[in-house]
């Protein structure tokens, strides 16, 4: 008994925390989803890329997703580059740290760092913000350096804030409508975010389906190793 | 099957091969009511050798440079052929060491593992478990993510709180005047060559000294008390080959079962194995907003915060982490029980571990909070609670109403 | 411990069954292990085939590209050149060439594809001790390569001898022609190394 309590504290104390001062919106990450990847991949290098690098993504690797070669070539390649060569850009790291205080971050695992939901909510929650040199904030990133790439597509927000007493209550209000609709918008941050999900570890997929494999193996093994243990330990019991 | 005879009879006229396989496995006599939690120093001897090699494949892509680290740990994940799977279980393993290290260790805490004849055994193992930490805080550079860096650059820090030298010791450990390229590159050459090896000595002195006096057993009662009269083989005892090698490779088994759900489905197992702040690579410009060691050091890192400063100094914060860590190693030496195992003490014995295990775990929980006034106190509660049952041992062990050891090992 | 009961049999069976379990795991985890000594993506990028243009190449000379890290000549032959390649069989190890140092379709004097026979495509590691062979392109003495000496390769380590499609001498150190790799015509002008897939 008192072990089993012993392993249960132990998980509990490992399982529980999460600390975060914002409220992020889930993401609807769906790995599955062949063609929500291809679309974010495309969004991705339209772009993302022109700023970001995802140095340790190569394109060939996007074949995961069910590209052709040719096809990567034809449709996702600007800059002329290999297929086989990574996603590298070629911004100048020391000008693009004068244009916007930091110099634009490699995406290869931003995936990992932020968070899918961290993503997405930041991906929707550009807003005008006459106090910024670059006349835009974000509501997951505060003083945000990079402006908002996608505005002609989602519009300008506007953030308002009610005060309630001592709450204060902050909501999104769309100003000026873009080319597409907030449903619209909202599904292709979803995709672009299922697609930095993926780039940030390409090989998920398939460590799940070996995981399983290698489970089922072990599973044999230990019915043949129980068996074996059985068998001897009749000798001292 | 004649050939293989000879072989084994030339083999053996140079090199007591039959012998050492004779003392170490069959005719080593293990007491016979070995429980769950005896596999975990198995276990412990399969992670190390687990780490090792995989340790060994990823320094054939890795590149312990400041500039290419980082990026050197994608290539792997990525690039190289099944270098995710490698890297996985590496840094799986390096977790679990802990997990079994732990477990391993809280045996020897209930059943008096640790009292004689069997102090040096267990002197020999905290000294395995501070080059482990060494092992596992010089690692946790090589990723160079920004835990990594800051990790460093606060523990590393804590040297310069010693009086005097302070300074110029953690100036001497990094190289340079922050965590850099210098520092990376010696912590790769202690991680990867210098640790091992001190390792993998202390495990062999480890098991020789274990196998020199015999394992204790969940009754703590010696089973060479009682031998056959004829064979002089313990009437408790029972070959270790191939009674716990059968049932160790069961335990094996389901270890590995663990450790493959981690590997394959949660290999960060949701930040507490890989830290996501570590996906950001190590910027010196910039400290994330929230330090926390990897789950294994939180104890002590709590123990360390729970001490406020004095006379200016942080040094007996270091002081009290050093001691929290050191103090185990005395238990032989503080525990005055007539008897070993949890199962014949006495109540305030049970109550005692009860509370330790409560305050480790609570440190190592608190360990991972940001600072809150609520915090410290709780630290500070749990760090006397901790120290406590270490130093008011000699006493109340004294006093407790223990039961009758038996003369045989029961179950 | 009673020893009566023993079911030998049942434990020979079990400890092998267990024996070949372990075994299997054994060498499922030396599968990875191993395989990840195979050239990563990024060596297999550097390594991606290699575009050549020929129509800049005038008749009678050579470029030196690089592909996977080795060097590899691509010589534009004359007419005078490919007259001479079929007059020295008889001095040649292998002037058939039947060691498989070529793909199929280059299995002939020239050791080229047919649309264009003159063009050719050798990787430039002698196969004796892998230098590189120096070119002596030209016929006649003034390579220093002797009065019969009609045009090829000659290794400065060990003094093997090749022929203008990369066969080797007899009496070479060198046991076997140079190798071919593979490649395509892109276009007239142009040629891939190190792809000879069809299609696409």
């Amino acid at each position: 008994m008192k072990k089993i309590l012993f392993l249960a504290s132990l998980l509990a104390s490992t399982m529980a925390f999460a600390s975060s001062d914002i409220h992020l919106d889930k993401a609807p990450v769906r790995l599955d989803d062949n063609a929500s990847l291809q679309r974010g991949a495309k969004t991705f290098v339209n772009y993302c890329l022109p700023c970001h690098s995802a140095q340790a993504m190569r394109y060939n690797r996007l074949q995961d997703i069910g590209l052709t070669e040719q096809q990567i070539k034809d449709n996702l390649i600007f800059t002329g580059v290999k297929v086989g060569d990574p996603m590298t850009n070629s911004m100048n790291k020391g000008e693009a740290q004068a244009w916007f205080g930091a110099a634009p971050p490699d995406l290869s695992v931003i995936s990992r760092s932020r968070g899918a939901d961290w993503l997405y909510t930041y991906l929707r929650g550009f807003y005008r913000d006459e106090t910024r040199p670059t006349g835009w904030n974000n509501v997951a990133f505060d003083k945000v350096g990079m402006p908002h790439v996608l505005y002609e597509l989602q519009g300008e927000q506007v953030l308002h804030v009610e005060k309630h007493g001592e709450h204060e209550t902050h909501k999104l209000m769309l100003d000026k409508p873009g080319k597409l609709t907030p449903a619209e918008y909202d599904g292709m941050a979803a995709d672009l975010v299922n697609y930095l999900v993926f780039m940030g570890e390409p090989m998920k997929a398939t460590r799940m389906k070996l995981g399983i494999v290698v489970l089922l193996f072990l599973g044999v093994f230990f019915v043949v190793a129980y068996m074996l243990k059985k068998e001897y330990w009749k000798d001292i019991h | 099957m004649n050939s293989l005879t000879n072989l084994l009879g030339w083999v053996d006229a140079r090199f007591p091969l039959t012998k050492l396989w004779k003392e170490h496995l069959s005719e080593y006599y293990a007491p016979k009511n070995f429980n769950f939690w005896y596999f975990f120093g198995s276990l412990a001897l399969l992670v190390l050798v687990i780490q090792i090699v995989s340790g060994i494949f990823l320094t054939m892509h890795y590149k312990p440079d400041a500039a290419l680290a980082f990026y050197s740990v994608e290539y792997i994940m990525r690039d190289v052929p099944w270098g995710w799977l490698i890297r996985y279980i590496h840094s799986t393993g390096a977790s679990m060491f802990f997990v079994v290290v732990y477990l391993h260790m809280f045996r020897g805490l209930m059943y008096g593992s640790y009292r004689k004849p069997r102090e040096l055994i267990w002197i020999f193992g905290m000294c395995i478990y501070l080059a482990l930490m060494a092992e596992a805080f010089m690692g946790y550079l090589l990723p160079w993510g920004q835990m990594s860096y800051w990790g460093a650059q606060v523990i590393v820090n804590l040297f310069s709180a010693v009086p005097f030298v302070g300074a110029d010791l953690s100036l001497w450990i990094r190289g340079d005047y922050v965590i850099s390229d210098a520092t990376l590159n010696r912590f790769f050459a202690f991680h990867v060559a210098a640790i091992p090896l001190v390792l993998v000595g202390l495990v062999v002195a480890h098991i020789i000294a274990l196998h020199e006096v015999g394992s204790n057993n969940p009754d703590g009662v010696e089973i060479k008390k009682n031998k056959d009269p004829v064979t002089h083989i313990p009437l408790d005892g029972i070959p270790f080959h191939p009674y716990y090698t059968v049932k160790d490779i069961v335990g094996v088994v389901v270890f590995l079962m663990v450790f493959s759900a981690i590997v394959f489905f949660a290999p960060d197992l949701g930040g507490y194995f890989i830290e996501d702040n570590n996906f950001f690579p190590a910027d010196p410009l910039k400290t994330p907003p929230h330090i926390a060691p990897v789950w294994y050091f939180t104890p002590f890192y709590a123990v360390l915060r729970a001490v406020p400063p004095m006379f200016g100094s942080q040094f007996p914060g270091v002081i009290a982490m050093g001691v929290a860590v050191m103090i185990i190693c005395f238990l032989p030496w503080l525990d005055r029980s007539p008897v070993k195992s949890i199962r014949y003490r006495g109540p305030i014995y049970k109550t005692a571990l009860a509370l330790f295990v409560v305050s480790f775990l609570g440190l190592g929980w608190l360990g991972m909070l940001p600072v809150t006034p609520l915090y410290t106190v709780l630290s500070q509660i749990l760090t006397t609670v901790y120290l406590g049952f270490f130093l008011l041992m000699p006493w109340y062990t004294k006093i407790d109403k223990c039961k009758p050891e038996p003369e045989r090992v029961t179950g | 411990m009673s020893q009566n009961e023993v079911d030998r049999s049942k434990r020979r069976f079990l400890i092998a069954a267990t024996t070949a379990v372990g075994g299997v795991a054994a060498a499922g985890v030396a599968v990875p292990f191993l395989a990840s000594w195979l050239p990563s993506q990024r060596a297999k990028a550097a390594g991606a085939p290699v575009e050549v243009d020929i129509s800049k190449i005038e008749p009678g000379m050579i470029v030196n590209v690089g592909w996977r890290g080795k060097p590899v000549w691509v010589v534009n032959r004359t007419k005078e050149m490919m007259d001479l390649l079929v007059k020295h069989d008889g001095k040649l190890s292998d002037p058939k060439c039947e060691v498989p140092q070529q793909p199929e379709y280059c299995k002939n004097a020239a050791r080229s594809r047919k649309e264009h026979a003159n063009i050719l495509v050798a990787v430039g590691i002698c196969t004796h001790l892998g230098c590189s062979p120096s070119e002596k392109l030209k016929a006649g003495a003034e390579g220093g390569m002797g009065d019969d000496w009609h045009g090829g390769f000659f290794c400065p380590c060990h003094g093997s001898r090749f022929d203008l499609s990369g066969r080797v001498f007899a009496g070479s150190p060198a046991p076997i022609n140079l190798e071919i790799p593979p490649y395509k015509y892109l276009s007239d002008s142009r040629i891939l190394v190190g792809d000879d897939s069809k299609g696409a």
